[in-house]
């Protein structure tokens, strides 16, 4: 193995740059290296005006995900090795404003992400000294989509977001199932009325790419077609009892 | 509902290329599967014609097997064919992803779901094949 | 519920059609398409064909089978027209020519299948 490689970074400032340009470097190919390490080789030994996000190094905060040869990842679970002997190119999450360099503008997703409403929803609450509590099998019901760490490489891999900005998106749709799937929840009506909505789970073609790029299995695309099928019967039930029905 | 603060800093809007299906394989892969329906299309309007030509006699129905003969035609449905396969396998493989079966509180594996479909398929088109070349 | 989409009616034809398609179409496709214009196969003959599409059943295969995968088609076609080319701002157009299409194609084959003596 080399013991060197050749690392292209995406530069952009917005004071002076009209649109983003390349910068190379090179850094030590280490065995145990990861594209977040190279990163921060950089800023600490080559420029230190390199701006990126990161936090944990673990798979765990979901800040420091980016485009690595064209595919996001969470540059922290990425290794330099496999991309050996390199080049390797670090560009932003596609499909998000950049503000800077590898920095990139998340309140779109943010808002949507409010709008399904991500909590346990309640028609009553029970008093505190009261437990809710949930047997394995309720818990496997929605366990998966509850490892969802919001990094948003299933946004930057889908081509409906990208095409169409109103589009609810990946983890937004997943994390409203987490809780439509939780026995504790009674808030599945308030998501499905927003959701299936033209713009909400409509819009997606099942390309797919959300599943394959998740660092944590939440599978989106498998929620939002299990989604379309319940707003497809609560849709159905609507029309056969238009007052009735829950 | 949040509301972004009120200084705006200035970004870099990338707009998504025209041909961002030929960018990464399972794109194109994507498109490919989307596009198997024009080729479904096109064997409905065959089949809308072989009606046609089947009830306006014998005639009419030896003129519609003349232009399916024709090289033109030929290539075209084995080019349908292929896309109609396609459409069908990842239709069957995606079914079972989309689709959540509980036996005794554990999720059915995605091959228990998409088996299935696969056997149904052989069943139909043995169906319509025996159906057809029966004596 | 509020503000009503007809998407889950529009997205049921999809998937009842794409299974009509996956199920169905091949075997269409080898025998009419391939295998009986390259004589691998004897192909049925037309009175045997009438004779088939004269029974109700069969009459209702064919709908089914002209009907169901056109709107998959609509479907489909639609998403690859706004995502494909960009052209989401045609919407009104799309529609009306994916849908239609299926429309016509259905009501054509109805017509057809209605009326054979």
């Amino acid at each position: 193995m080399a013991n060197r490689i050749t690392i292209e970074v995406a530069r952009y400032h917005p004071a002076h740059d009209e649109k983003p340009g390349f910068d190379t470097y090179e850094v030590p190919l280490r065995k145990e290296w990861v594209v977040l390490d190279a990163l921060n080789y950089i800023k600490d030994h080559l420029d230190g005006t390199l701006s990126f996000r990161w936090s944990c190094r673990m798979g765990v905060c979901g800040s420091c995900g980016m485009t690595v040869n064209g595919v996001p990842k969470l540059t922290c679970a990425t290794f330099l090795s496999d991309y050996a002997p390199g080049p390797v190119r670090v560009e932003p999450l596609k499909n998000f404003p950049v503000l800077r360099d590898l920095v990139v503008d998340t309140s779109d997703f943010l808002v949507k992400l409010g709008k399904s409403k991500p909590w346990i929803i309640r028609k009553v609450e029970k008093p505190l000294d009261e437990e809710y509590l949930q047997t394995p099998e309720e818990l496997d019901a929605y366990k998966q989509y509850s490892m969802c760490i919001n990094c948003m490489l299933c946004y930057a891999a889908c081509p409906v977001y990208g095409l169409d900005p109103l589009f609810s998106g990946p983890a937004a749709i997943a994390l409203a199932q987490r809780y439509n799937l939780d026995s504790r929840d009674q808030g599945a009506n308030q998501r499905l009325d927003i959701l299936s909505q033209h713009d909400g789970i409509w819009g997606c073609t099942f390309v797919g790419e959300c599943t394959q790029v998740c660092p944590k299995n939440v599978d989106p695309a498998g929620a939002i077609q299990q989604y379309k099928l319940t707003a497809t019967t609560e849709w159905l039930k609507a029309l056969v009892l238009p007052r009735g029905g829950t | 509902m949040i509301n972004p603060t009120e200084y705006v800093p200035k970004s870099y809007h990338a707009r998504v290329s025209t041909y961002w299906w030929l960018t990464r394989w399972v794109y194109l892969k994507f498109i490919l599967r989307e596009v198997s329906s024009v080729f479904v299309a096109w064997f409905v309007v065959v089949t809308l014609l072989q009606i046609r030509a089947v009830t306006s006699g014998p005639a009419d129905y030896g003129e519609f097997q003349r232009w399916l003969r024709s090289p033109l035609l030929l290539t075209l449905n084995a080019v349908s064919f292929f896309f109609v396969v396609f459409h069908a396998v990842t239709w069957f493989n995606l079914s079972a992803k989309a689709m959540v079966v509980r036996v005794g509180g554990k999720r059915l594996p995605g091959i228990a779901i998409a088996a299935p479909n696969y056997a149904a398929w052989a069943v139909a088109s043995g169906a319509v094949a025996w159906i057809l070349l029966r004596g | 519920m509020n503000k009503r989409s007809n998407e889950p009616f529009l997205w049921m034809l999809f998937s009842a059609g794409g299974v009509i398609s996956a199920l169905l179409l091949p075997i269409h496709i080898l025998l009419f398409g391939l295998a009986f214009p390259l004589g691998c196969l004897d192909a049925p003959s037309q009175e045997k064909l009438i004779h088939l599409i004269k029974h109700p059943i069969t009459r209702l295969y064919l709908f089914t089978l002209c009907s169901l995968p056109l709107f998959h088609w609509a479907h489909r076609f639609r998403f690859t027209l706004y995502d494909g080319l960009q052209i989401k701002h045609l919407n009104e157009l799309i529609n009306v020519f994916c849908y239609g299409g299926a429309v016509v194609g259905t009501a054509l084959a109805a017509y057809l299948l209605w009326n054979i003596r």
